[in-house]
Formats: structure tokens, sequence, C-alpha cells
């Protein structure tokens, strides 16, 4: 039996979270929502012993119901993935601990379940997934339920949002799939294992490769593809946010890293490297700007969300001239992805517990919500540490690991970025925290709204988070050694 | 200009056409067809990519990437309208920004 189960392991991933959403759906909220948390609790040693076995033995490959390539489906979990897989269900547990308290079991949320398992499977189908055009399809079940979570209330302003994001994703996965269409028609292969043998830079290759970037940037929402972000992220219910702005972008993302670090040789294209890195940094810059002048708590952390892809995507050039410098950005890139979905995830459960609370997130009135609601206003400040990049926390281990990068590949630009990123954030993570110690509004009719502390399972799930994005500051090694288990060449310096 | 290449440039072509129809026009039920239009030109392109090797059996696998595609574009097209639909009962207009389209010029679909 244990034998079965480590051997079957990244089927078993994926199975849990899809058997449990058709049965969330068939069996309505009342059992829907003791099946998420299980199939939640029954993720984790999954995803535990997954990370296990991968970095005892190496990059595992398993194929779906025995077909093999080239027909079947292959599944690959590597050292990047299994991190991916760890980081979601890790998330994913905390997000449906709090969301059985944020929904209750209201009739007209009962549709949150189902999607949410499905989101979850998906997005470890995309982790898992061992060829290009698995990808586009994990892609679009990815975005197919997130819109449909994002529109969950019905309210006008989340329903235009989600369609913004809908056809934002559509459109991205279009540019996507004509990219694998060309890579096939040239290459005659969608395997990325055999591509990274035949792709060759040539005109086909480079404009399947620029399609496919174009597609996938405009989904992971990189400036100034970042449009769709902000109204889809802050109008969604508060636990939808956080999985979006925690694992939804980095989904394309990931794929992103996959065809470029793993696949193609970006030594080959210098410039996309750099254009990413310049995006990225204006990114950060532009995002954290345009955070600060919000005045809904949602809203400021939603542009967080989009100054911190940026971070993200610095490490394009810095990968590019491999030595040194491309194992630490590489731990340093998928490090931030890890610890941002950790913290980001912390501030929207944050942010909607004020919300569900006070019926508003302006952030004017949130004065004193460090006397109000304690554990929540902790959280904010703790994830705010992560966002940051303040030791000791996860946020400050991967620009560290960036800041190396930089100064090893002789790009010192890019560890200025970094350092101006962690101000800016410093900024509108006061701008927040700064009036929760001060006092409590007046004028404002707040109080007589407030009907009490939140259930302590919404604002535990949440400090959880926040603490763990800490945790990863002081006990990150081990996180770090997985990120270079088979780890693309390019960072290992090693032909595989 | 082998077949598969004129294909792949009809295919491109209206990836293009839909693309240029997703960012000019306002209505929701335009873009979600414009989308439509686009995945036409990725299937185009998959289909005529088959038959590369002229005189050959054409490969199956590209075909079961189109059936994989349509399957995915009925789905998703089938919840934008849905969406769109919902949109239009909320707002009175079909429309992302309100004031794209005059809500007298919808009142009569």
């Amino acid at each position: 039996m244990t034998e079965w189960i480590m051997r079957q392991l990244p089927a078993l991933v994926i199975l849990v979270p899809f058997t449990a959403a058709p049965l969330a759906y068939l069996l309505g909220t009342k059992f829907g929502r003791p099946i998420a948390l299980v199939s939640a609790l029954l993720s984790q040693p999954l995803a535990v012993l997954l990370a296990m076995r991968v970095s005892r033995e190496g990059a595992l490959r398993y194929e779906v119901g025995g077909w093999g390539g080239p027909l079947g489906i292959d599944l690959v979990v590597d050292g990047v993935a299994a991190v991916m897989v760890l980081v979601t269900t890790v998330v994913g547990l905390f997000v449906t601990v709090y969301a059985l308290g944020y929904f209750g079991d209201r009739e007209r949320y009962r549709f949150f379940w189902p999607l949410w398992l499905f989101l979850w499977g998906s997005l470890l189908a995309l982790f898992l997934s061992g060829d290009i055009f698995n990808l586009y399809v994990c892609l679009e079940l990815v975005s197919m339920s997130a819109v449909a979570l994002v529109g969950l209330t019905l309210r006008r302003e989340a329903l235009v949002a989600a369609m913004r994001y809908m056809l934002a994703a559509i459109l991205g996965s279009l540019f996507y799939l004509l990219g694998v269409a060309l890579i096939y028609g040239a290459f005659g292969s969608v395997d990325m294992q055999t591509l990274r043998e035949v792709i060759r830079v040539d005109t086909t290759g480079q404009a399947a490769l620029a399609l496919m970037t174009v597609g996938l940037v405009l989904k992971t929402a990189l400036f100034p593809l970042h449009f769709w972000l902000p109204p889809a992220h802050s109008n969604a219910p508060s636990p939808v946010s956080a999985v979006l702005s925690a694992l939804v972008i980095k989904g394309s993302f990931y794929i992103l890293v996959r065809l470029w670090v793993d696949v193609a040789q970006p030594a080959a294209f210098p410039g996309v490297s750099t254009v990413l890195g310049v995006l990225g940094a204006t990114a950060i810059v532009w995002g954290s700007i345009q955070a600060l002048r919000q005045e809904r708590l949602k809203m400021l952390v939603a542009y967080s969300t989009v100054a911190q892809i940026g971070y993200l995507f610095l490490m394009f050039p810095l990968v590019t001239g491999g030595g040194p410098a491309a194992a630490d950005a590489w731990m340093g890139g998928v490090f931030h992805a890890a610890s941002h979905a950790l913290a980001k995830s912390a501030m929207f459960l944050a942010a909607g517990t004020v919300l569900a609370r006070f019926g508003h997130d302006r952030i004017e009135g949130l004065g004193g919500l460090s006397r109000r609601a304690p554990a929540t206003a902790m959280t904010f400040g703790l994830a705010g540490v992560t966002m940051m990049g303040l030791p000791p926390s996860g946020g400050f281990v991967a620009k560290w690991q960036m800041i190396r990068a930089s100064i090893e590949s002789g790009q010192w630009w890019w560890a200025v970025v970094v350092v101006a990123g962690g101000l800016l954030a410093a900024a509108y993570v006061f701008k927040v925290v700064g009036p929760f110690f001060g006092r409590e509004p007046e004028a404002l009719d707040e109080a007589d709204l407030d009907p009490g502390p939140s259930p302590w399972t919404m604002e535990g799930a949440a400090l959880a988070l926040a603490l763990g994005s800490l945790v990863l500051g002081v006990l990150g090694q081990p996180l770090l050694d997985l990120i270079m288990v088979s780890a693309p060449a390019l960072v290992t310096g090693v032909t595989p | 200009m082998s077949q598969t290449d004129l294909y792949t440039l009809a295919g491109s072509a209206l990836f293009v056409i839909g693309l240029y129809g997703l960012m000019t026009r306002p209505h929701l039920l335009h873009k979600v067809l414009a989308l439509n239009i686009s995945s036409a030109g990725v299937f185009f392109v998959l289909v005529g990519i088959a038959r590369r090797v002229p005189g050959t059996t054409p490969d199956p696998l590209p075909h079961a990437m189109v059936l994989t595609g349509i399957v995915v574009t009925v789905s998703s097209t089938a919840f934008a309208l849905a969406l769109a639909k919902r949109i239009f009962t909320e707002t009175g207009t079909a429309a992302l920004d309100a004031s794209d389209v005059d809500v007298e010029e919808d009142a009569g679909d």
C-alpha cells in the first residue's frame, strides 16, 4: 500500500482535489464544506511526501495511465515543481479554513467549494505538466475556475471585473496556443524534455517563443499588461483574492520560466531577458506608486501584487549569463514566488476580515485596528515585513539572493531596483499599518457597524500564513535546496 | 509556398482579425465572437501543420490538439456568453465600460 502510494504520488496529489470538486458540487454546501476540508487535509501529507521523494531521488517522470509519449500525458516533478505544489497545498489549506468561516453555510456561495477545488487541482496539474500542450489545457482550466470565482458575488463591479479578466485570460491562452502550434510544426514535439534538445533559434522558433511570451506575460499581469488585475483581485471575495494573487498568477509565470530557462537558450535572445527585466523593474516602481495612491485596502494590496510580480521577472536577465549568478537568481526568483504567496494571501485574508467585520475597507477608517482586531492588525504587519524584504522573512532571503545574483553577474542596476522596491513597499505598508496604532475614527460611524470579533478560524488562518512567510526566512535552507534539485542546466551548469 | 504555409498564413490572418475585433469593438458579444475567430485561426494553423510532410499520412496529434482546443473554446464561449448576459441584466449595457455603448442601442437586443 505504502509503496503503491509512493509510486502514484504525482497523480494522487492532483486526483484528491479533482475528486473532491464534483462531489462538493453534487452534494451542495452542507457537504461541500467538510469535503473541501478533508481534501485540503489529505493533500498535505501527499505534497510533503512528493517533495521528500523528489529531494531524495531527483526529478520524477510519471506516465498517466501508462500510455507514455507522444500520445499519453507525462507528469514531470522536479525541484521547482515540488516547491510550487508544496506552496499551493499549504496556502490552499489555510484559505480553505478561512473560507469556512468567511462564507459560512450561506447557500448563495455554494459554488465556491467546487470551483475552488477545481482551481486547486488545475494549478497542481499545471505545475506537474511535462508538455507544452497539456500546459495550455491546464492554463485554461485555471483561468475558467478563477474567472468564475471572481464573479461569485454577482455584484456589478465583480461581474465586469470577471469579464475583463476572462477576455484577457482567453486572449493570453490563444497567443500561447498559437506558439505551441508553431513549435510542434517546426520541431515535431510538445514534450519539454525533447524540445530542449531539438529547439533551434530560427524564424519559427523566435516567432513561437515571442507569441507564447506575450500570452503568458498578459496572463501574469506584468506591467504594462496588468490592467485587468487590480479590479479582478480587489472585487473578488477575499479568499478568492488571496488565491489569485498568491497562486494563480504564478501558474503562467511558472510556464514562462520553464520555457525560457529550461527549454530555450535565453542567451540566444539577449534582448528578451533585458526587456522582461526592464518591464519587471517598471512594474515594481509603478505598482508601488499606484498602491500608495489607493484609498481602499484591497485595491492597495492588489497593486502591491502588480509590484511584487515585477521581482519575479528580474530573474530573467540575472539567469541568462549562467554561472553562480544564475543559481542565485533561480533560487531567489522561485523563493520570492513562495514567500510572496504566503504573505500576499495573508494580507488579502486580513483585508477580508476587516471588510467582513466593518463593512468597508477604506484605509482612513481603519484607525486603532490594533486594539479592535489585534490578530488581524498583526497579520498585516508581519506580511508587510516580507513585502518590504526585511530580515528575518522569506522576502528578505529572496531579495538577498537576487542582489547577490546582480553583483555576481556585474549587473548592479537590478540590485538598485530591488532595494528601491523594498523602500516603496515600506511606504505603502506603513500607510496601512501606521493608522492601526493611531486613534479610532470618531466622526465615522464604523463603530456602530462592528458586530464584534470575527471567527478565530479566519483570523488564525491569516495569521498562520503571515507567520509562515517569516518562518521561511529563518528555516528557508531546505526549500532552497529543493529548488535546486534537477534544476535546468543553465542554472546548475551541468548538462543533464 | 507549400500547403502548410498557406494554412499557417491564413490562420495567422484570422487570428489577427479576431484580435482587431477584440480591441476595437466595445460590445461584449462582439468581443466574444472576435475571440472565437482568433481561436479558429489557431486551429487552422494546427490542422495545416498535420500535413507538413507532403505525400505522407497526416499526423494525428495536431488533430487531437484541435479537438481538445474546440472543447475548451466551446466551454469558455458558453461561460463568457452567460457572463455577458448577466452583465447586461445587472447594468443595462453589454460593454465593459458603460459609456462605450448607448443603453438605447442595446435596448433592442
